[in-house]
């Protein structure tokens, strides 16, 4: 292996890196709110670079039916969950949240979506079309069963996954799609050509990850969603609603994964179900960071990166199952860790 | 009577749908789908619903089945029925190998170990060159009995419900076995199961390995019903389906499994068939449904199905002993050793935290010792130490003589120490004579295999009895049949305790046994454990109230912070300058 293909591997392995960053920070963050460990944060990867690869050439992305979809089930079953104490002010909010907003955000993207169409205002909308999909998939599938314990809802997270892949290839189709670069700039680095596209991933990634932690250090909302996270019901007591953090959480969720799949799609062909192997790999990282370190998560996610960049190169047709079985020691070592005697349970 | 008549009926159900001439062909593949899937989810109910074992990844066992019969009937020419049993060690092995590793898995990392081997499995299935990678291995001969080729599903239908009939019986039997108790045991973490010499690890491998053979038995049927193998029905959302079926069947109960699998079976069979021609072809709908079915059933009905089908149904009796069991053999070490135990110089660190400190106790044998302090005084960590829960940071422990310092839970419980919690940990739904049977779990030694075709019923029923005998003797006798959950807490205390005599102890160590008992109870207590040392019980008692302490035992320790404090005789304590300091502050 000479420089140049050693430099490649690297530049490739920490592009990929800082995708699974953002997506296992993203996992952080929900898991450190909702208890929840979101198998399902690759489908809003896959929905949103597959949305942005469609609004590139003009069409009208199923999304925006998808998204009607999850606010009408969000409508639907809240509707019914709060049937016994519904007041007018809370089914109009509600109303607005859930059916007017993904009205506005469809009639939005017929008026927009144009083949000649700014890069940034496609950009905007795809977020417009998936990050609302977080909080209606907590209203849908989580909020009723919040205080289950995390076995629970790792199991309805599962479910959530497949319903979201098989909706991804309903409103998709089999088709993979790629997006036209952020910006087509390049410049080489020694002997090494670096895209404008990978120095893009690059910042992004950099300052979501730093407003993330400006966001739950140094804000009030943040902390009030780490304070969830700590004590659900003394949370409550002191006036932080537990299911706002959640929907929030989620939000943000989505919102990161829609952006992943904006960085990636330049990248790499996206499937209606490429989305769960790269949060998987997202995940890892996070286990890493058992579930709770945002640092040691982004660095994790480098690492990840890097020793899939490599298995390509040595071993490309045994790449994922090396990463995924690399999962496995780090559990161990997590189980060690987290040894206790239980007590009070 | 009618549940009696349940299983009779089913069978009966199935005989015709398999005899009857005009039952269409495609109801046969339905039902041997059912089967096929029913084998694997019985062995996900043991896994997930009764060891607390959630696994994603049980398609990869099956695919181990199916692979292995693949590779040996097509690349080997080996006959069907001579790679069954290569099948099943295949499928044994793979699952030694990761359960030895997906046991050791704690809380939720657990599931998503099975996720993670789970993918990398089906990954791997469809790389390898000799298992035909992602094309798999078609020209798999059909099973045949002599000359009789078993090629018409209609024949293999019977093989596999027999399959399933054997499994589900078989799996019912272990359940109500010693080792069916140590399995139910572990859901709630185990701990107490491993004081009365409950291996956890070995109990929780030998469920893996279990569930695992179920799905490696599916997956040799599979192969020759299907005739060809390929990696896709061995994925994860194959997994997530078998998980589906067990918890919609109902994760605890053995028949759920097969409730489960016909639901899901059927439903899958109607969206494929109904969906795409609504909806336009090549959409997985079923997989978007089965994630909101699965969703649903958590949010809704987190027991499944099963019980609202059983309750149409008198519940069967509960298990009881028999009426001429034979008792149990007693300890024939019983010399009287004094001290009986020896604690010394035992300290526990918790990082910063020492929770114990240099603490030296001898405890002499035929006598009842009290350990008092306030709270946090390292009084439950002591007992911790004792039975071998935790590691000592320094300092030994000798038991009749011998150091058992550092010995597993199960060795010490094995010598003759029995315990009660401060935190009851009795199993809620299971009944008061099962969990106190729990205790006598060291005195039978009958295995999986004896379990499995009931043929411990002698020894099981020796430890029923026993169970049975010391429910009676700590006053519980009208209670016995009744789930330990629904008990008052006081009450489940001495539950506990029934357990720990089970055991046959030579030394007791109670942890608050009075707390939440009424005065009369209170007395009863006090009658039973000095009856108890009577016969020559020695015993090492945690206890708040004082009255009841003093009245009772013939030695106090006081610890406070960790450290001893003090010792001497109930009337010496009570005067004791530092023991009034701890308790009642320093002295002005």
């Amino acid at each position: 292996m000479d420089t140049t293909i050693l430099l490649f591997l690297i530049q490739d392995g920490l592009i990929n890196g800082a995708i699974y960053a953002l997506l296992g920070l993203a996992l952080v963050l929900v898991f450190a709110v909702t208890r929840i460990i979101f198998i399902p944060q690759g489908e809003f990867v896959a929905y949103g670079g597959l949305t942005f690869a469609l609004l590139s050439t003009g069409t009208v992305p199923g999304t925006v039916w998808l998204l009607a979809v999850f606010g009408v089930a969000a409508f639907v079953a809240e509707l019914w969950r709060k049937r016994h104490v519904l007041t007018l002010r809370w089914s109009a909010r509600h109303f607005a949240w859930t059916i007017l907003l993904p009205g506005a955000v469809l009639l939005l993207t017929q008026f927009l979506a144009r083949p000649d169409q700014s890069i940034w205002v496609n950009l905007a909308l795809t977020l417009a079309i998936v990050a609302p999909m977080g909080p209606y998939v907590y209203r849908i599938a989580f909020q009723p069963i919040a205080d289950a314990s995390i076995l629970t809802l790792l199991i309805a997270a599962v479910g959530v996954h497949l319903s979201m892949v098989g909706l991804g290839l309903v409103f998709f189709g089999a088709e993979g799609l790629r997006a036209p670069a952020l910006t087509d700039m390049s410049f080489d680095l020694g002997p090494l050509p670096v895209s404008g596209q990978s120095i893009a991933v690059f910042v992004v990634a950099a300052i979501l990850i730093a407003g993330l932690y400006v966001f739950f250090d140094r804000m009030l909302h943040g902390k009030a969603l780490r304070a969830t996270a700590i004590n659900r019901l003394g949370a409550r007591l002191v006036g932080i609603p537990a299911a706002n953090a959640g929907q929030l959480a989620f939000l943000l969720a989505s919102a990161l994964g829609a952006v992943s799949g904006i960085l990636i799609a330049p990248v790499t062909t996206v499937y209606y179900d490429t989305g769960f192997l790269i949060g998987l790999k997202g995940f890892v990282a996070a286990i890493v960071g058992a579930m709770a370190s945002y640092p040691v998560t982004a660095l994790a996610a480098l690492g990840v990166g890097l020793v899939e960049a490599f298995a390509s190169f040595y071993a490309s047709n045994f790449k994922e199952v090396i990463v995924f079985v690399l999962i496995v020691p780090v559990l161990m070592w997590r189980s060690l860790h987290t040894a206790h005697v239980e007590e009070d349970e | 009577m009618a549940s009696r008549l349940a299983l009779p009926l089913f069978v009966l159900g199935l005989i015709l749908l398999g005899t009857l001439p005009d039952v269409p062909p495609f109801w046969i593949t339905l039902a041997n789908n059912i089967g096929l899937a029913a084998l694997v989810a019985i062995g996900l109910v043991l896994l997930t619903g009764v060891g607390g074992m959630t696994s994603f990844g049980q398609a990869a066992f099956v695919g181990f089945g199916a692979y292995t019969t693949a590779v040996l009937t097509t690349t080997y020419g080996v006959s069907p029925w001579l790679s069954l049993p290569c099948a099943l060690v295949v499928t044994a092995l793979a699952a030694v190998l990761l359960g030895l590793i997906t046991v050791r898995l704690s809380g939720h990392y657990l599931p998503l170990g099975t996720l993670a081997w789970g993918i990398s499995l089906y990954f791997l299935f469809g790389k390898i060159e000799w298992l035909g990678r992602n094309d798999g291995i078609t020209g798999i001969p059909p099973l045949s009995i002599g000359p009789w080729s078993l090629i018409d599903p209609k024949a293999t239908y019977w093989v596999i419900w027999i399959a399933v009939l054997l499994a589900a019986i078989g799996t019912t039997n272990l359940l109500s076995s010693r080792i069916g108790r140590a399995i139910r045991a572990l859901r709630r973490g185990g701990l107490a199961a491993e004081s009365f010499g409950v291996d956890r690890m070995r109990v929780k491998l030998i469920v893996f390995v279990y569930a695992a053979l179920l799905a490696g038995l599916s997956g040799w049927l599979y192969a020759h019903l299907q005739r060809s193998v390929n990696p896709t029905p061995f994925g994860l959302n194959a997994g997530i389906e078998y998980l589906l079926m067990a918890t919609l069947g109902g994760a605890g109960y053995v028949w759920g499994a097969l409730l489960g699998a016909g639901v899901v079976t059927l439903l899958k069979d109607a969206l494929q068939r109904i969906l795409p021609a609504v909806l336009g072809s090549d959409i997985q709908a079923e997989t978007i449904v089965f994630g909101i079915v699965l969703v649903m059933a958590l949010q809704v009905a987190r027991d499944g199905l099963w019980p609202w089908l059983a309750a149409l149904f008198p519940s069967p009796p509960p298990v009881a002993p028999p009426a001429n069991a034979k008792p149990l053999l007693r300890r024939t070490d019983d010399i009287a050793v004094s001290p009986l135990l020896e604690v010394s110089g035992a300290s526990k660190r918790f990082g910063g935290i020492i929770a114990v400190d240099d603490v030296t106790v001898a405890i002499p044998s035929n006598a009842i010792v009290g350990l008092i302090g306030p709270n946090g005084a390292g009084k439950s960590t002591l007992f911790n130490l004792i039975t071998g829960i935790l590691a000592l940071t320094a300092g030994g422990v000798r038991f009749a003589g011998e150091p058992i310092g550092g010995n597993r839970p199960g060795d010490i419980a094995r010598r003759g120490i029995a315990r009660t919690f401060q935190h009851v940990k009795l199993m809620p739904e299971m009944t008061v004579l099962e969990n106190v049977a729990l205790g006598a779990h060291l005195r039978g030694r009958s295995g999986v295999l004896a379990s499995l075709l009931h043929a411990e019923r002698a020894e099981e029923g020796r430890l029923l009895a026993e169970a049975a005998r010391q429910i009676t003797r700590v006053g519980l006798a009208e209670r016995m049949y009744q789930p330990a959950g629904s008990l008052p807490l006081g009450q489940q205390r001495i539950v506990e305790i029934a357990r720990a005599l089970c055991l046959d102890p030579r030394l007791l160590l109670l942890d608050e046994p009075a707390a939440g008992l009424r005065d009369h109870e209170k007395r009863m207590l006090a009658d039973l454990l000095g009856q108890l040392r009577a016969e020559g019980m020695t015993m090492l008692l945690v206890e708040h109230d004082m009255r009841f302490v003093m009245g009772l035992v013939d030695h106090i320790v006081v610890l406070d912070f960790g450290t001893k404090i003090a010792e001497g005789s109930p009337a010496a304590i009570t005067s004791d300058p530092a023991v009034l300091a701890a308790y009642l502050g320093a002295q002005p």
